[in-house]
């Protein structure tokens, strides 16, 4: 299993009452929360972090894109990869990724990403999402064409990597005459990609196929979930494609707090997850599910419960026994992730070990303790299958 | 009562859904992004003077969506291509909300058929300056306070719960309303250049407290459309049938029957 570190750039100077005012941290909450002065601190620190991610011997720095919110500062998430590109050795520089169907010329998100991967030496791992639903609203593209900007804009991307140019590119979101990239990728035929996703069972077969076998990324899920799609992805590999699927294939990304003892973890963490769950990440489903996003099915099955998805009230103990949080000792947060790479076969973890308002010091301490005590634990060890079936 | 019947019609691949009732001269009613809900309460009523058609929109209610159906100029074309289809030769137009904009584009591109043109809480243009309400961020309950101005009605409306077959219709009709909708929003930005070229009879009617399209889109219609005619409603909402409902039933027919 390799090990990535995942820094999603939280606002973690917000003043956590704006909820008495607004309903989320997207969108809605003035950039007047925004004080430039924190947030030069923040970007500073949270820079240091990835770099002290790349000495302490994790696989990969990860960031990511988001729009319009306090729950993470990285629009552009090049301008951070450009600099961990210099400032990083062996680490690989993952953009995890860019949300296609936002932007009005894909081709932009290929030359951005073959600079990457050139400056890197091929150091560099594409993420391609489409976006959370209420980054619909806050860049104005139509959730409804979503699903089929983000195919012709992954076809588009892959062809000026891959494509002798000039060629034109005839779509039916994107029109180009000339797509001729330079630079070409400096990885052959193109980087590697990822897939961050919530799971769906389309997103699962097209990442799986064999034109294609990226690495299928599940994030916030409760580790039951993850277990269902990461068993789909090799049944569908196998079943459909005839291939067995790698571990390489299937990654996770979950926040993690590892501590001196479980006591000690559960006490620091424990403000700081919540306000991430809560206040970070709270968002009413109109602005979460915008129609044409998600399936009527979906909406429909959310819309009879009742239920708001991101609407606070999560408590640290029930998001660690759903396994969308691990906290605890060394020896706990290693034999729960042993867990996970026994049940479904994990290759790839991302760890968001900072999370929220978690401070400075508690994140540098939690890298640590995480590359020194649970890292190595895992370097070489395989997927241990059980035999028995479960009883 | 004039009996309410339901039908098919197929026109270029689409099993059109739509309700006919009464006798009389034809008035073909265009629904918002809500669905025919809006229209419903009131067609009966229509009926005793009209041969009232309501279809829903491709996407729409019980009309399933056709895959190359992408934008408001294709439904308006497909309409032309339903009102030939039907043999509808000459016959009054009634666009609420969404409806009031197919209705606007179905004009601008052919009008010939048409006796009159009524727009009521019409989408369809931008006025700078007057930001329109944003249906598709507001919760179900925001949506009625800014679509109804009183509260009779307020009240029934968030009293409602909506059945498993209803929560699935407003779901499908939002999924279909942000695909024609959202960018521009609920607008056309070419449309403002063409509104000129409607000679026919228009009637323009608004409720003034409309927190969907406020008030100066009625104006704004009213000044582009040479030889319109505005009514707009006192402590009146969105939806001018419901809660202007006689003044509505009796400016409408007057203004039909002038236009006949």
């Amino acid at each position: 299993m390799d090990f990535f570190f995942f820094n999603l750039m939280p606002y973690g100077a917000l003043d956590l009452d704006y909820d008495k005012k607004y309903a989320s941290a997207n969108l809605v909450l003035p950039n007047s929360y925004y004080d430039p002065k924190e947030g030069h601190k923040l970007y500073t620190r949270y820079m240091d972090e990835l770099e002290y991610a790349d000495e302490l011997g994790f696989d990969g720095v990860c960031v990511n894109e988001h729009h319009q919110t306090a729950y993470g500062l990285m629009p552009t998430p090049g301008v951070i990869a450009g600099a961990l590109a210099r400032n990083t050795k062996n680490a690989k520089v993952c953009v995890l990724g860019r949300a296609l169907p936002l932007v009005n010329n894909p081709l932009m998100v290929a030359e951005e990403f073959a600079m990457l991967d050139n400056i890197t030496a091929g150091r560099f791992i594409a993420g391609f999402v489409r976006g959370l639903g209420v980054e619909y609203h806050a860049m104005g593209v139509n959730p409804a064409f979503s699903l089929e900007r983000f195919h012709e804009a992954h076809d588009l991307v892959i062809r000026a990597w891959t494509e002798t140019g000039p060629f034109a590119f005839e779509g039916k979101h994107y029109h180009l005459q000339y797509v001729n990239l330079w630079p070409r990728p400096y990885t052959q035929p193109h980087p590697e990609v990822w897939i961050p996703s919530q799971g769906s069972e389309e997103t699962i077969r097209w990442a799986a196929h064999p034109d294609r076998k990226y690495t299928y990324l599940n994030v916030y899920s409760p580790f039951s979930a993850v277990e269902t799609f990461m068993s789909m992805y090799r049944r569908v590999a196998e079943d459909d494609y005839g291939y067995e699927a790698e571990d390489r294939q299937l990654g996770l990304a979950v926040p993690i707090y590892v501590a001196e003892t479980d006591e000690i973890a559960a006490r620091e963490a424990k403000p700081h997850i919540e306000s991430f769950f809560n206040k970070f990440l709270r968002i009413p489903n109109e602005l979460l599910l915008p129609p044409g996003y998600t399936s009527i099915s979906s909406l429909k099955a959310i819309a009879l419960a009742k239920r708001e998805m991101l609407g606070g009230g999560k408590e640290m103990e029930r998001m660690n026994e759903l396994g969308m949080f691990i906290y605890g000792s060394a020896a706990t947060v290693r034999a729960r992730l042993e867990e996970f790479q026994d049940r479904v076969g994990l290759g790839q973890l991302c760890t968001i070990l900072q999370f929220g308002t978690l401070p400075h010091e508690l994140t540098k301490k939690n890298m640590e303790i995480f590359a020194t005590e649970v890292i190595p634990h895992f370097r070489g060890r395989a997927r241990q299958v059980q035999t028995e079936a479960a009883e | 009562m004039p009996e309410i019947k339901t039908e098919t019609l197929a026109v270029r691949g689409v099993e059109l859904t739509l309700r006919r009732a009464g006798e009389g001269p034809t008035l073909l009613l265009l629904h918002g992004a809500n669905g025919s809900a809006s229209w419903l309460p009131i067609m009966e009523a229509l009926a005793e003077h009209y041969h009232v058609i309501l279809p829903d929109h491709p996407g729409f209610g019980d009309t399933d969506q056709p895959d190359w159906m992408d934008n408001i100029s294709d439904v308006a074309y497909f309409y032309l291509d339903v009102i030939e289809a039907m043999g509808l030769d000459s016959f009054h137009l009634a666009g609420h909300s969404m409806g009031g904009w197919i209705a606007a584009e179905i004009a601008i591109r052919n009008a010939t058929r048409l006796k009159s043109l009524t727009l009521i809480s019409a989408a369809g243009i931008r006025v700078d300056g007057t930001p329109m309400g944003d249906l598709f961020a507001w919760s179900p309950q925001e949506t009625v306070t800014k679509a109804f101005a009183q509260h009779p009605f307020i009240d029934q409306m968030l009293a409602h719960e909506p059945d498993e077959a209803e929560i699935e219709t407003i779901l499908k009709n939002r999924q279909m309303a942000a695909r024609l909708c959202w960018s521009p929003r609920l607008h056309n930005p070419d449309l403002k250049k063409w509104l000129h070229r409607l000679t026919l009879p228009t009637l323009i009617l608004w409720g003034d407290s409309d927190g969907i399209f406020p008030e100066p889109y009625a104006h704004a219609y009213h000044a582009l459309i040479p030889g319109s005619a505005l009514e707009v409603y006192k402590n009146c909402g969105h939806v001018p049938m419901a809660e202007a409902r006689d003044a509505f039933l009796s400016r409408l027919t007057t203004f039909t029957k002038g236009a006949a």
